[in-house]
């Protein structure tokens, strides 16, 4: 972690929380997990409502899919963090974990179903370059995925763009697989709030 | 996800207009990545186009150019929601032109 506020900047009642959450999880807190709780009002707090909304409120796309998507758009931005926070969020939602890793390194042959392909090729494109046009999205209706499943990425889209790159320019600790499964078991349950 | 728009409009005002121990101009500015001088401006080009890219060396000529670590952190928070937001709006505009007809 870049700041050392970040790291170790926080009030009494949270480096508790942490403690408890080092105890019970026999697990390194994880620095995402330090960031939203560093003045959360001014970034945690906002953030969580925002990112709780697109990955846990109501949508077609089930929260393996939407998991999925973060962790394509986290592969997008190069972001190791996410890529490996979210595939294991994803594989625990799907109970599958080939399918995340076929998305994840090779979109066109994965075996998932087309609109989904077709909306993750266009956050693929909109996260590398940070544009799409009409034709791009003209090609993901006519794939199948409906007007508000578009929508409903997109919103996935944004918090992971958000959360990415905060995580690089932050420098986040990327801790080994275990502490994964660990904050995966605990979005699965919980949600982002 | 009726409230989506709304908790997203909730994020920007509160990291743009809120407290903060950056000023609002300079908060703004990231979140545009327009009108910060070097080296606050390289950070914050790099948050929004290419965050991976980020070192240790960067964030410390933030530091070192007066920047304290608060500030550094709602700099680095403003671009990039600044860069996810703009993403966002392209791509709902590209939405809208593809639909316009329906």
């Amino acid at each position: 972690m870049r700041l050392r506020i970040l790291d170790s900047g926080h009030g009494f009642g949270t480096k508790a929380l942490f403690a408890l959450i080092r105890t019970m999880s026999r697990q390194p807190v994880l620095d995402v997990i330090k960031l939203v709780k560093y003045r959360p009002d001014f970034y945690g707090g906002p953030m969580s409502g925002v990112t709780q909304d697109a990955m846990r409120g109501s949508s077609t796309w089930s929260v393996g899919d939407r998991e999925l998507m973060a962790a394509f758009v986290a592969k997008n931005n190069q972001c190791e963090f996410c890529t490996k926070a979210h595939s294991a969020v994803a594989q625990g939602a799907y109970r599958d974990g080939k399918k995340v890793s076929a998305v994840l390194s090779n979109l066109d042959t994965a075996a998932i179903e087309e609109p989904l392909r077709a909306t993750l090729l266009m956050l693929g494109k909109l996260t590398r370059e940070h544009a799409v046009d009409a034709d791009d999205m003209r090609a993901v209706l006519a794939a199948g995925a409906s007007r508000q499943q578009i929508e409903d990425a997109l919103a996935v889209c944004f918090s992971f763009n958000v959360i990415g790159r905060l995580a690089d320019a932050f420098g986040f600790f990327v801790p080994g697989p275990e502490a994964f499964e660990a904050g995966a078991k605990y979005l699965l349950a919980r949600g982002y709030r | 996800m009726s409230d989506i728009r709304q908790a997203r409009r909730a994020l920007a005002s509160r990291i743009l207009e809120g407290d903060g121990k950056a000023s609002s101009s300079e908060r703004r500015a990231a979140f545009n990545n327009s009108g910060l001088a070097k080296p606050a401006a390289t950070l914050v080009d790099k948050v929004a186009s290419h965050a991976y890219r980020v070192t240790d060396e960067d964030i410390a000529a933030a530091r070192e150019s007066g920047l304290n670590e608060d500030q550094v952190f709602e700099i680095v928070v403003c671009a990039a929601i600044g860069a996810a937001t703009r993403q966002y709006d392209t791509a709902l505009a590209a939405l809208e032109a593809a639909t316009e007809n329906e």
